[in-house]
């Protein structure tokens, strides 16, 4: 049965205001399937208040030989990060 | 001590005992990953709603009594589960129509069960409803997958619902229990719950493409003690600790 069932990568918010993240990926025949599967799997112990599915085929990832044109560039810009600011006392919670 | 009380809780309770101890033996044997847990989740739902069942009934019995003995040192016939919920995992098709069969009646009770004079019993059906809800669209879901699915799983659907359609009115017998809880305002009347039962299961099967199964005589007695020669088998796994190591704590 299991290996005629596509792959779904399963998104879940754990808090209401946080964004949903990767939980991980399970096999179902369709996406309601997929949302009560990922119900049983990633939130039996209360880590969600709402879960997102999406069929992994669905995902185009970068590919990891081309790591080093798409990410090594970014590597020495360290003035790209707000590093450089003196923050006034006043502002506190930064 | 409230002899009808005790007797009521154990109807109540044995259900939800019995099932989820026959859904825990497919622990690690479901068909998927998936599956397997969804089905003992809904195992651990149940036990977890027995507890607390069985938790008021020791305090009504009183003495020594525990959740533990009432579970386990009590005898096949003190057992008053429906026939039902002791019926064997035969393949998934069974597992799921025994549940589909069991989780709409038990949606109705508990959403009657909430609205108890009995504060604990309501309370424990308020928290066991959304469970119950839960395992409804579980079952109910795959009740229509296996129905509108492949020649094989139509054929083993229709075939399991052959099988237990026969233990379905038991759940709507008044026991002596029963009719005393309820003219006190505690218990169900589970009569009541009869008609929309079976609207709901017409309009499920209708959906999945099976049959609604042709029944002459029903099968009944679990409520009476009397029970399946399934029940001995479970009750002899499930007691086994207690009975070998009489006490033993862990």
């Amino acid at each position: 049965m299991k290996k005629n069932w596509p792959l779904w990568e399963v998104f879940v918010r754990s808090k209401n205001g946080l964004e949903h993240r990767h939980f991980g990926s399970l096999h179902a025949a369709d996406a309601e399937m997929a949302l009560e599967n990922a119900r049983d799997v990633y939130t039996r112990r209360n880590e969600g208040v709402s879960i997102w599915v999406v069929e992994s085929k669905h995902i185009t990832a970068s590919n990891p030989e081309h790591n080093g044109e798409m990410f090594e560039p970014a590597q020495d810009k360290v003035y790209r990060h707000p590093t450089f600011y003196k923050v006034p006392d006043e502002v506190k919670h930064m | 001590m409230n002899k009808n009380l005790y007797n009521y809780i154990l109807g109540v309770a044995d259900n939800s005992l019995i099932l989820g101890q026959r859904l825990g033996e497919l622990c690690g044997h479901g068909p998927s990953l998936e599956t397997d847990i969804a089905l003992t989740n809904i195992s651990l739902d149940l036990l977890g709603q027995v507890r607390g069942y069985y938790q008021y009934a020791a305090k009504i019995l009183g003495g020594n009594a525990s959740e533990d003995t009432i579970a386990f040192i009590r005898k096949e016939r003190d057992y008053k589960n429906v026939l039902l919920v002791e019926q064997p995992n035969t393949d998934f098709a069974y597992v799921i129509a025994r549940q589909f069969l069991f989780d709409v009646y038990h949606v109705l009770f508990l959403d009657q069960l909430q609205h108890s004079r009995d504060l604990t019993l309501s309370a424990i059906a308020k928290k066991s409803l959304k469970e119950a809800l839960y395992h409804k669209r579980f079952s109910s879901d795959w009740i229509k997958r296996l129905g509108d699915g492949t020649d094989e799983s139509h054929s083993r659907i229709q075939n399991a619902m052959n099988d237990l359609w026969v233990f379905t009115n038991e759940l709507f017998q008044l026991t002596e229990a029963d009719k005393e809880m309820l003219n006190e305002g505690i218990g169900v009347d589970v009569t009541q719950l009869k008609a929309d039962y079976y609207n709901q299961l017409n309009d499920v099967l209708n959906e999945a493409t099976i049959e609604i199964p042709e029944v002459k005589f029903f099968q009944k007695g679990g409520k009476e003690g009397v029970h399946t020669e399934h029940m001995g088998y479970i009750l002899a796994e499930m007691q086994y600790m207690q009975r070998a190591y009489p006490n033993m704590e862990w």
